[in-house]
């Protein structure tokens, strides 16, 4: 690393422009560095981007597909088709709300838990981590069915420890979001734990000597002195939250049985599941993974101002 | 910047539009030799895709039986048997259906699958070739009738299922009940049963229990779907149709079965709450009887077939079923055909039955099986009475894909929607499948 620093630091006192043969070159040496992760990132997701798009603008079900029938451009017919369902947007909404839920759940619970592990002996933090890790490394699959045991209706230990027998918790369409969430939460705030750990632990114990010595109080240490130091973590924590949160799948269809009793706890990755491949209408399906791609991209960017509006450069 | 941003727009915009999506070559006709004449390879190895069962065992051994007399009968063909689970099936056989090379040449297949497959063009026309086989005539018409799409057939009928009533014994004599007579009888006997024994369901039925629920509809003169030339429309709307499925709801209630408990479970979900002695009564099929003989029920159940409107009258079973067909890009027409008819046929038919369980699907076999077990006597009864299918079409598959009934019959379990309003909304959406 240090060996590509040195000759970089002459070029930030010497004015660029007077210097254009150079600067070719770089740009050269550059493009061939990045030639293996462009191939790559073409390979696998420009392709497949422009696939979607296009069989987007197509009437493509498994007939066309298996070529029984012609394919026939229908345009934006798709997208129209899908903006004019009702169905999309209520599920467009309960996918947003439920993914906030689980974005500030599991940035709560996972920063609380961070602070937590910073202050209590070794062997209690040995055990938060081990059972951290453990949710983080079961499977969505696993991890759904065993808190659906959990809170089985008849046999669930939770029923049994609070002597509801009978209730069902995924029945309701609050109760069945609520319960998905926690799942959703238990698995994935392990990862905001860990990070904002490794934060944590890295900020020098002097800063915040220093802050105590001007008098700071503990919590205006951890609001205007910690809390500044760990936000390109949050903000990576939180897009990445994001972005899992919004595509959640295996938890909503395993534990609501497809996404609820008549539909009412579909988020989005599930309805386009059921419109694309279940109903086999492929084209309207891809339409839904634009719409998608597009929302995401929106709300990362639209994040990533605010946060450099608020002084953090990436 | 800003004109190489546009030019790579257009470029990118030009590519979509002038070359479409992948599309495999499935457009040609099927090939035909002069009659007598073999068409495609007739050796080499003959792939087959069957249905992997909940205890796979029998199936494999009668089926290996056909596999090693078809052998001993043609030089040099060998027969690779796959079974697929039942979950998951759509992506293997439109995997087969979009590259001709990976596809196999024979599979069992359901019947409610076929429109949409036929509509991909995935199976062969076999329509001349079973009216050709002599042992065709018996073949019980309405089954086979499952077996088609507009006039044309393509596979044979391996079995059919058909479900009934199946009711505890020892409930009924304890609580001095008869088997319903009329399904209104149904719902008031299932009330009455879970009123004196309120930790049994009075009878194990679902919200996304479809051959359940359609037997209601048609009890009562409705129509899940109407068909004019080549146009379908919904007939849920019908107050005949809204009145059955209005009876069906009706199970799905506090008093008979919860819907918390209820409005999710599937047809063998159903059959499981029975056999594990959870409910007095429930709608299951000729195919469970293994499931319930295995749970704590054994030996305390008896069956009936699902009554009708009136005394005296039967609901029509949904003729549920499976059917042996040979893909349309199979190299080996001919021995394909040979060995769904072999496997298909009487002797194996049989073979399955005493395997399985399995209902054969020709008449005389059926009957034969009938009279010697008493168990099978309540579905070949009910089959016989007529049974009833759902609409020949591929947007069948999408219909029951996006769950529409089923949804339509948990808004009015619930109590969320009316059954107008549910059926008016599962109509619309019927609809927009059909292409109206």
């Amino acid at each position: 690393m240090t060996t590509q620093l040195a000759p970089a630091a002459p070029d930030l006192e010497v004015q660029a422009p007077r210097r254009p043969a150079r600067k070719k070159r770089d740009g050269r040496a550059a493009a061939i560095y990045l030639l293996p992760a462009g191939i790559l990132l073409a390979a696998l997701m420009a392709y497949p981007l422009f696939q979607l798009v296009q069989i987007s603008l197509y009437d493509y079900n498994q007939p066309q597909a298996s070529g029984a029938e012609p394919l026939v451009f229908i345009g934006a017919d798709n997208y129209i088709e899908l903006f004019g369902d009702t169905q999309f947007w209520s599920v467009l909404v309960s996918t947003i709300l439920f993914a906030a839920v689980c974005v500030v759940g599991s940035l709560l619970v996972g920063t609380g838990l961070a602070v937590l592990a910073t202050r209590v002996r070794a062997i209690p933090r040995m055990l938060l981590f081990l059972a951290a890790l453990g949710a983080w490394a079961t499977p969505a699959m696993a991890g759904s069915y065993v808190w659906l045991f959990l809170f089985d209706a008849n046999f669930g230990v939770v029923n049994e420890v609070l002597g509801m027998q009978g209730h069902s918790w995924t029945f309701e369409r609050f109760s069945a979001f609520g319960l998905v969430a926690a799942e959703v939460i238990w698995c994935s705030f392990p990862f905001v734990m860990v990070t904002m750990y490794a934060g944590i632990k890295n900020i020098s114990s002097e800063i915040i000597e220093a802050a105590q010595l001007d008098g700071a109080t503990w919590r205006r240490t951890a609001t205007q002195v910690i809390l500044p130091i760990l936000k390109p973590l949050l903000v990576i924590a939180t897009i990445q939250s994001i972005i899992w949160d919004f595509k959640l799948f295996t938890q909503i269809y395993v534990m609501t049985n497809g996404g609820g009793v008549a539909g009412r706890n579909l988020v989005l990755n599930v309805y386009t599941y059921q419109k694309a491949f279940a109903g086999e209408e492929y084209g309207l399906g891809a339409a839904i993974g634009v719409v998608m791609t597009v929302l995401l991209m929106l709300i990362t960017v639209v994040y990533l101002r605010t946060q450099r509006r608020s002084g953090w450069q990436p | 910047m800003k004109i190489k941003g546009l030019l790579a727009a257009a470029a990118v915009g030009a590519l979509v539009v002038a070359c479409g999506p992948p599309q495999a070559a499935n457009n040609q006709p099927q090939q035909n030799g002069n009659s007598g004449q073999p068409v495609g390879e007739m050796t080499g190895e003959l792939k087959v895709w069957l249905f992997q069962e909940a205890s796979n065992g029998p199936k494999e051994a009668a089926v290996n039986e056909a596999k090693q007399e078809f052998e001993a009968a043609h030089q040099g063909v060998k027969v690779t048997v796959e079974y697929l689970p039942t979950d998951g099936r759509a992506t293997r056989f439109n995997g087969a259906f979009n590259d001709k090379n990976s596809s196999p040449d024979v599979a069992e297949f359901g019947n409610t699958d076929l429109a949409g497959y036929a509509a991909s063009n995935g199976f062969a026309d076999l329509t001349n070739d079973i009216a050709a086989w002599p042992d065709s005539k018996d073949l019980i018409p309405s089954v086979l009738d499952t077996a088609k799409v507009k006039n044309k057939t393509f596979g044979i009928p391996w079995y059919t299922g058909t479900r009934a009533l199946y009711y505890r014994t020892d409930v009924f004599t304890e609580l001095g009940l008869q088997p319903p007579k009329t399904l209104a009888e149904l719902t008031e006997t299932a009330r009455r049963i879970r009123q004196s024994k309120p930790d049994l369901y009075g009878v194990a039925v679902g919200g996304k229990y479809i051959y359940a629920a359609f037997p209601y509809i048609w009890a009562n003169g409705g129509e899940l779907a109407k068909q004019d030339g080549d146009k379908w429309t919904s007939g849920l709307t019908d107050p005949k149709a809204r009145a059955g499925l209005k009876q069906y709801s009706e199970l799905l209630k506090d008093d008979i079965c919860p819907p918390a408990a209820c409005a999710q479970l599937t047809g063998s979900q159903s059959v499981a709450q029975f056999a594990g002695g959870k409910a007095a009564m429930t709608i299951g099929g000729d195919f469970n009887r293994k499931a319930v003989e295995a749970g704590v029920v054994k030996g305390k159940y008896a069956v009936v077939p699902l009554p009708g409107t009136e005394a005296g009258k039967l609901a029509p079973p949904f003729a549920g079923g499976n059917l042996l067909g040979v893909f349309g890009a199979s190299k080996k027409y001919t021995l394909s055909l040979e060995f769904i008819k072999l496997l298909g046929g009487k002797k194996y038919q049989q073979k399955m039955y005493t395997a399985m369980g399995n209902l054969p699907t020709f008449k005389d076999v059926q009957e034969q099986v009938a009279s010697a077990d008493k168990f099978v006597e309540p579905f070949v009864k009910a089959a016989q009475s007529g049974t009833k299918f759902v609409p020949a079409t591929p947007a069948w598959t999408k219909i029951d894909a996006q769950n529409i009934i089923p949804t339509a019959i948990q808004q009015v379990a619930t109590g969320g929607q009316s059954v107008e309003a549910a059926t008016d909304a599962a109509a619309g959406e019927m609809n927009k499948a059909f292409g109206n």
